[in-house]
């Protein structure tokens, strides 16, 4: 009779262990990001490339997209976040190629092809800026969220804007957004999980 | 006599209850289901807006607790759209941000008037008076 009950005591046990371990197998680890549950598909968009052809989201279907909103004039923000994302990028080593950072401007006025070539290449050569008519980069920031409003600088002007970074996966789902001021090991630790998933 | 030494001795016990309690809030560890901090825009209120309802959402500052309350969870149960805090919830979505740092957090949200929405996350609150104010922070709310 004890022998049973042993042998019982230890069957519970190692269900228990085999479950736990189980259990923390199947959970997927949090992204460092804020994420949307269910993820939508991304809002598809074709602007002018930084690269000189059309930049159509969904073509990059494959990659993790990690897509931003700035203009090549703001004084802080936007170079903080391209800076941040090019060294996330670096961290990746071998997994970097699977990484598209997408600049999109709020500044169409100022930031024409040329000048969003010489911006974004200024922080990773791979980086592909996007550009636009002010009402197909509006009816862009309006499917993501984002805003932007024109504020006097100086004597010239400035646009406040969102601050958030979006990451697409690889299925073109739009997974997360990263609020600004995140550290590269950040991006870098959701990456490896969006590229893992 | 004997009355005066009984109303005594429950008054003696009742502070000593008084201070157990004070004792506990001050010092036992915070502890909690769930980390997440929840807001959902409820059904119908694009709706109630539309009919010129001034719908307040979400507060102008939300205040968050590292290792407490230190996940906001946004979720979007009207029929619409919403941008909601940092982020545009489709109908049915949630949004989930965690928060590492303590610190204010700025984010653009239209659902504000003045169009911007904080989150100030506090640190875990130390034992003694900090862990007190706290949990009677919480219990006023």
């Amino acid at each position: 009779m004890p022998r049973a009950i042993a042998a019982l005591c230890l069957a519970a046990c190692v269900f228990a262990v085999v479950a736990v371990a189980a259990f923390a197998a199947g959970a997927a680890p949090p992204l460092k990001a804020g994420s949307f549950e269910p993820p939508r598909a991304a809002p598809d968009f074709v602007l002018a490339g930084s690269d000189g052809g059309a930049l159509q989201l969904s073509k990059l279907h494959g990659k993790v997209v990690l897509m931003s909103f700035g203009y090549t004039h703001c004084p802080a923000v936007c170079p903080t976040t391209l800076a941040t994302l090019a060294e996330a990028r670096r961290s990746l080593g071998k997994d970097a190629g699977a990484v598209q950072v997408v600049f999109v401007t709020v500044d169409p006025e100022r930031d024409d092809v040329a000048t969003m070539r010489q911006y974004v290449a200024a922080f990773d050569p791979s980086f592909l800026g996007a550009t636009g008519k002010p009402e197909a980069l509006a009816a862009v920031r309006r499917s993501y969220g984002v805003v932007a409003r024109k504020v006097p600088l100086g004597g010239g002007y400035g646009v406040d804007h969102s601050s958030s970074i979006f990451l697409i996966d690889r299925e073109g789902r739009l997974r997360a957004q990263m609020p600004y001021g995140r550290d590269a090991r950040d991006f870098a630790h959701d990456v490896r999980l969006l590229l893992a998933s | 006599m004997r009355a005066k030494r009984t109303g005594a001795l429950a008054a003696l016990a009742l502070v000593g209850v008084a201070a157990a309690a004070v004792a506990w809030a001050a010092l036992a560890p915070i502890t909690v289901a769930s980390r997440d901090e929840l807001f959902a825009i409820p059904q119908g209120t694009w709706a109630r807006r539309m009919a010129g309802d001034k719908v307040e959402i979400l507060p102008a500052t939300i205040r968050l607790t590292l290792g407490v309350n230190d996940v906001l969870l946004l979720r979007n149960l009207d029929d619409v759209p919403q941008v909601f805090g940092p982020a545009l919830i489709m109908p049915g979505q949630s949004f989930r941000l965690p928060f590492e740092a303590a610190s204010t957090y700025s984010f653009a949200c239209t659902a504000h008037a003045s169009g911007q929405l904080q989150v100030v996350v506090d640190p875990m609150p130390e034992p003694g008076w900090p862990t007190l104010r706290w949990r009677l922070r919480r219990w006023l709310r």
